[in-house]
């Protein structure tokens, strides 16, 4: 049996937010019954972007993270809500019926990801269904992914086998492996949220001007053992990237064949970049 | 011939009853009049008249006694030619311009006997697809992309961009360093194109006419409440009386020039609606002074870059061809300068560029992103962040100039026979002139806050490489640098940077991959700029291609007052305005200066307002609050879609409805000369039908139609539609394109859309400036410089004096006039900013404000529309959503301002409360809000107090880059920053009223 599945790559996702806008076209204003109630007007995110700054000026990242109904195989909405008002149709989709659901607040509660909303005027739960309604009469891909201008989104229906070998070769991971639900929604690239980086600029004054050093070794070190290397790049910047976000003191150890080597600590909270690091 | 006419005539009411026995519609038209036509030749040898009464039609053989209508033709011969399909419209028009063709009676039965015969070949029709769900999928045009419309019940369901299918147009691929790259088979459509819906059903539409319940035509007309009052309810006859005796009253009481017709830069797509066509048409005809618009997007381009290297007629940006594979193949480094294309979508680009960028980046092409804020392209692809400080840019160019010098790292044969001028440029550069100092990194660190060995290391590396320079948004011109005191400056010196690198070598070139795509560039559809069927060949490219295909009637505005509009205050408040044109057939054009009031001319006494707002697009807004405010306007019309921005203050409102509530046909991304061949910027040309998808919401009307009933009340309906609806304008627009060589009417109708077939690989236009760096004629296929722009031989060189690019610019020389714009590009710093020190010590913040990202200008912002819930758009604060001001860290901290509080932006020009949103994305001292609120709502006395809606041009300086130009320089802008505390009172703006004209630094 075939199942749909989301593949979001964190790293082409630019903030077009037509993924949302897509979502508020289909939704708002239009009834589809048996799928979903009008989505209100404003204040719901059924497919919601998150941001996340990294760094230090001038050393800086931003990514982009839509979020939304992962249609989780071991649902938590469901074992809230009552009336079996929420269904999971055989190919993996999540439906939350406007009809049973009415008045169940406790669903919005269950879901560990918030991607359920409440529709205050309706009182019913609702997420983003997938956008079934139209699959069901034969569109190829929910409407996110046709309008998605970077192809961050893409949508596939596959057997679950097939879905898992391609979740271990591509290493794709889920938004919140602890809550353990399943879901049908996987994330590339998702380090550039989660995880940290260490960076700075290398210098030296030569002939006395100042100049960026480039091709000096960085080497990242935490308790005298070896977490990385890379080199500095023609700007005099290195940046390593990975590490977890408060995981303690950091060594850097910056190398020239043409200058005595410095080092550097630096207690790891959020991602840092260190400001320069001036050779003699 | 007689026997032949005699049938004609004869057929014609029979073929009218047969059209109303088959369709409701066309039995509804015949029920709305009763009168008597009369159609003969002119010495009445022939003729045979015809009576509408009660929707049927009877007809006579002979001449009438007394005929409503009265349709000529001086021959039989003629009335043959004119009345056998198919139609002759060269013949038709030749007619009537010679008065061999004459239509006399009211001008409203003779139009409407035209558009029923139009009619009567139209009705029946069929228009769109049918889907399943009971839904019609039709086509229509954003300014963001094409879209597909699914109508259910006369109701729009959803909007989307286009999936091509099989049979469509083809699909280009470029071969690059061992991979091939195509583009998806699909448009992208821009958030402000995919939030459509929302706006049509939007709560601010004004759907009924209205009236400012305190003003009296004929009484009391209280224009200082304007803005304050509210409105009433009124019939669209009371409505377009009271327009049309205003507009009869000021000519007669003042004279010519007393109308000021007042637009916005864009308007909603499309050739027939688009304001170059109907309004400007009307303009023509009711006789207008008209606004002079700054070249608002290319500013220093236009004033400064063109002086340099020519290509007056894009406004002085750069060839546009054959950059993208060039790039691909070639290119080792990009550096985008002032350049965020991932937000500003090539105006009317949409997210077509962006695929290209993301296999510049799996290419492993390097980028460099030179802005002071770290900008969404710069997030997107990465690379190094370069952050100059606002208006400094241009000394940046000159260090890297200066280390290109020192470290002789220039293209000294390119230099030596393509370009003129540099060793008294070279002489500036290393302070070995008059002015005595090295433009050294270290002397531009000063200026910029960038650190000199960066400069030194980004010079190297460009030099080092085969480097394309995308500067500005479209990568060949615009960009925020160009819209500040020192924009012409940055333009300039973005020209003499590629000069020193070999501009048009392989690899070595304007542009960031958003326009110069392989598409087929000879395929012809008029673009918006071609003035759809307004006839007017003085201001639209009309009589370029689009006349001879599609002849109509000419028009001209006999009225040749205009305004400079970035000085609209002053020329009403004060009567006296000057400015210097866009003219475009020449360098030199822009040094003749435009002074209001024109000779002979009546100042301006009422105002014709269409479209969009000037309050938060215009810089020191609240200078226009004040101008609506004065006696000295006696009567505002605002013609407008939505109740939004200014609109407020008009005291007549017309409710005009969207482009999916009325026909149209265009193309995406064409505007004609605005932008020759910016369909180049698509990955595929798409065509698209313009379907009325539903009904007109209210009562609200196409602007064609409003035109028309206006011109209805002075006699010249007939000339202003030549008898024709909008539907029968979009199939001559059709008729008159390439597309009947492809593709049927009935399938384009059907359909929606056509999708131009990509350029055989083999007819690809050249790359941009190859033949000017190899030396040999002009050889891309733009029509421009004008022939006799060619300094020798024709296609031989640029459009400068010298046929070079000049260091030294011969045609600033020359004029001479201008101490801001020196023939060699000094650096002369912002006239505000952080040289000025009195001013910097109480506003020690440069603002920057560049265009908005999902929003286009004032269109989808406001207005209840979907954008206003994106996070970073607007923020929903106890329930109203304000506009985003970007704060860094250390001045968050500084004012002990937090994420989402509300905060007061303000400087002696005025205030406005935004939602901060602290970012490491800004460097101390630089604040970030993005420009053109829909929403104009003071919180005190409008014009005196902050505005909460969030139009930061309230705060952005009047003074034009240099005095000798009409340039906005938005970027030019100090301004401090405070927690709100909510006060509602009146401010003193000390600088709002007084004079502000600076003495301009040298």
């Amino acid at each position: 049996m075939k199942k749909w599945n989301l593949i979001v790559d964190v790293a082409k996702c630019h903030n077009s937010n037509n993924c949302f806008l897509s979502v508020a076209d289909e939704y708002m204003g239009n009834e589809h019954p048996g799928y979903a109630t009008a989505m209100p007007k404003h204040g719901h995110h059924w497919i919601n972007i998150l941001r996340s700054e990294r760094g230090q000026a001038p050393m800086v990242d931003v990514t982009y993270v839509p979020t939304m109904c992962n249609h989780c195989d071991d649902a938590p909405c469901m074992a809230a809500a009552e009336n079996d008002a929420i269904t999971k149709r055989d190919d993996g989709i999540v439906i939350i019926d406007p009809e049973k659901a009415k008045g169940q607040k406790q669903i919005v509660d269950a879901c560990p990801y918030g991607a359920i909303w409440w529709n205050e005027e309706k009182e019913v739960p609702q997420a983003w269904i997938f956008d079934a309604h139209l699959l069901d009469r034969g569109w190829k891909e929910p409407r996110c992914v046709q309008a998605c201008p970077t192809g961050a989104l893409k949508s596939v229906k596959i057997e679950d086998s097939e879905m898992q070998k391609r979740v271990a070769d591509e290493e794709l991971q889920e938004l919140h492996p602890e809550h353990g639900t399943k879901p049908r929604v996987y994330y590339k690239n998702l380090d550039l949220f989660t995880k940290c980086f260490i960076g700075g600029s290398v210098i030296a004054d030569l002939n006395g001007v100042e100049e960026c050093i480039e091709k000096a070794i960085v080497l990242l070190s935490k308790d005298g053992h070896k977490v990385a290397e890379t080199w500095s790049d023609a700007f005099g910047e290195f940046k390593i990237d990975g590490l977890d976000a408060e995981s303690g003191e950091y060594e850097i150890e910056v190398s020239h064949p043409d200058h005595p080597s410095k080092f550097v600590n630096v207690i790891l909270g959020e991602s840092s970049y260190v400001g320069t690091i001036k050779l003699d | 011939m007689k026997l032949i006419l005699s049938l004609i005539l004869f057929a014609l009411p029979w073929m009218l009853r047969f059209k109303a026995w088959f369709h409701k519609e066309f039995r509804e038209r015949l029920k709305e009049k009763n009168f008597t036509v009369q159609m003969k030749i002119a010495d009445d040898s022939t003729g045979r008249s015809f009576t509408f009464k009660d929707s049927k039609i009877s007809s006579a053989s002979g001449i009438h006694a007394s005929p409503d209508v009265t349709i000529s033709f001086k021959t039989e011969s003629l009335a043959v030619k004119l009345l056998l399909p198919p139609r002759d419209y060269q013949a038709q028009i030749d007619a009537i311009k010679n008065f061999n063709l004459m239509a006399m009676g009211p001008d409203e039965l003779v139009t409407w006997f035209s558009e029923t015969v139009m009619m009567s070949q139209t009705v029946g029709w069929k228009y769109g697809t049918p889907v399943d769900n009971g839904e019609i999928r039709y086509s229509n045009h954003t300014n963001g992309g094409p879209v597909h419309v699914y109508v259910k019940d006369g109701k729009i369901i959803r909007i989307t961009p286009i999936d091509f299918q099989d049979d469509d147009g083809d699909t280009w691929t470029i071969k690059a360093r061992g991979r091939e790259f195509s583009p998806p088979r699909k448009t992208t459509l821009s958030p402000h194109g995919l939030a459509s819906k929302s706006l049509v059903y939007s709560k601010d539409r004004n759907l009924y006419p209205m009236k400012r319940v305190d003003f009296d035509p004929n009484g009391d007309r209280n224009c200082q409440n304007r803005g304050i009052s509210g409105y009433e309810r009124i019939s669209w006859d009371e409505a377009l009386d009271i327009v049309a005796s205003e507009i009869k009253r000021v000519n007669r009481q003042y004279g010519p020039g007393a109308i000021l017709a007042a637009r916005s830069s864009h308007h909603t797509w499309g050739n027939i609606g688009y304001y170059i066509s109907a309004y400007q048409k009307f303009i023509n005809i009711i006789g207008a002074t008209t606004t002079m618009l700054n070249p608002d997007s290319w500013e220093g381009w236009y004033w400064g870059a063109m002086h340099h290297y020519g290509h007056s007629m894009r406004n002085g940006a750069t060839e546009i061809y054959g950059q993208v594979e060039d790039c691909l193949q070639e290119a080792e480094m990009i550096v985008f300068w002032s350049s965020d294309p991932e937000v500003t979508n090539g105006v009317y680009g949409s997210f077509e560029g962006t695929i290209r960028r993301q296999w510049e980046k799996e290419l492993g092409i390097e980028m460099v992103h030179i802005d002071p804020y770290f900008n969404e392209t710069a997030a997107f692809l990465g690379g190094k962040w370069i952050a100059p400080r606002p208006t400094t840019s241009p000394a940046l160019a000159h260090a890297i100039t200066h280390v290109w010098i020192a470290e002789d790292l220039y293209d000294k044969d390119y230099v030596e026979k393509r370009t003129t001028g540099f060793d008294k440029w070279s002489a500036y550069i290393m302070g070995k002139d008059d002015d005595g100092v090295a433009k050294t990194p270290e002397w531009a660190e000063a200026e910029t806050g960038v650190p000199a060995r960066e400069t030194r290391a980004l010079a190297r590396k460009w030099a080092s490489k085969k480097t394309y320079l995308s500067a500005g948004g479209m990568g060949t011109t615009f960009g925020g640098a160009c819209r500040t005191a020192t924009g012409a400056q940055w333009a300039r010196s973005m020209i003499c940077l590629m000069a020193m690198q070999g501009l048009g070598k392989p690899g070595i070139n304007f542009g960031g991959l958003q326009l110069g795509a392989p598409v087929d560039y000879n395929f012809y559809f008029p673009g918006y700029a071609e003035g759809g069927f307004n006839g007017d060949s003085m201001n639209s490219a009309n009589g370029v291609s689009l006349y001879q295909r599609m002849p109509h009637l000419i028009s001209m505005n006999p009225t040749q007052q205009t305004i400079p509009r970035l000085k609209m205050p002053e020329a009403i408040m004060e009567g006296k305005a000057e400015g210097y044109p866009i003219d475009i057939r020449s360098i030199e054009g822009q040094f003749f200066p435009v002074h209001y009031p024109s000779p002979g001319h009546s100042p301006v006494k009422i105002m014709y307002k269409y479209g969009s707002s000037y309050i938060s697009t215009q810089p020191d807004s609240n200078r226009y609050v004040k101008m609506y405010q004065t006696d000295d306007l006696e009567f505002v019309v605002s013609q407008s879609i939505w109740f939004e921005g200014e609109v407020k203050f008009a005291d007549v409102i017309l409710p005009a409805c969207t482009n999916f509530e009325r026909w149209d046909i265009g193309e995406w991304s064409n505007p004609g000369g605005y932008g020759y061949d910016w369909v180049g910027q698509l990955n595929h040309r798409v065509i698209g039908m313009q379907h009325k998808c539903i009904e007109p919401l209210g009562e609200s009307k196409s602007d064609y139609q409003i035109f028309k009933e206006l011109c209805m009340r002075m006699g010249h309906a007939a000339y202003f539609t030549e008898g024709h609806r909008e539907i029968d304008w979009v199939k001559r627009m059709f008729d008159a394109s390439d597309l009947p060589k492809h593709i049927s009417w009935k399938k384009f109708r059907t359909k929606g859309y056509f999708v131009v077939p990509a350029e055989k690989e083999k007819l690809r236009s050249p790359v941009a400036y190859k033949w000017f760096a190899d030396g040999v004629k002009k050889n891309v296929p733009e029509p421009h410089p004008l022939p006799g722009s060619y300094g020798e031989d024709f296609l031989d060189g640029l459009q400068t004096q010298s046929g070079k690019i000049e260091f030294e610019s011969q045609s600033l020389k020359r004029f001479g006039q201008d101490p801001e714009r020196p023939p060699l590009n000094k650096y002369i710093p912002s006239w505000e900013g952080i040289h000025s020190t009195e001013l910097f010590e109480k506003f020690p913040l440069q603002l920057i404000s560049p265009h908005s990202r999902y929003s286009f200008h004032t269109k989808g912002d406001g207005k209840d529309s979907a954008i206003n819930d994106i996070k970073d758009h607007r923020v929903n604060i106890d329930g109203y959503f304000y506009w985003l001001v970007r704060i860094s860290v250390s001045d968050a901290k500084a004012r002990g301002i937090e994420e989402n509080d509300l905060v007061k932006l303000y400087n002696e020009r005025g205030a406005v409360i935004c939602a901060a949103n602290i970012t490491e994305r800004l460097l101390p001292g630089i604040i970030h809000c993005r420009q053109a609120s829909a929403v104009y709502d003071p919180v005190g006395r409008p014009g005196y107090s902050a505005d909460r809606g969030g139009c930061v041009n309230v705060l952005t300086p009047k003074r034009t880059q240099s005095l000798k130009t009409h340039s906005a320089a938005y970027n030019s802008c100090l301004i401090e920053i405070e927690k709100w505390d909510g006060s509602t009172g009146d401010e003193q703006f000390a600088a709002a009223t007084a004079d502000t004209t600076l003495v301009p630094a040298e």
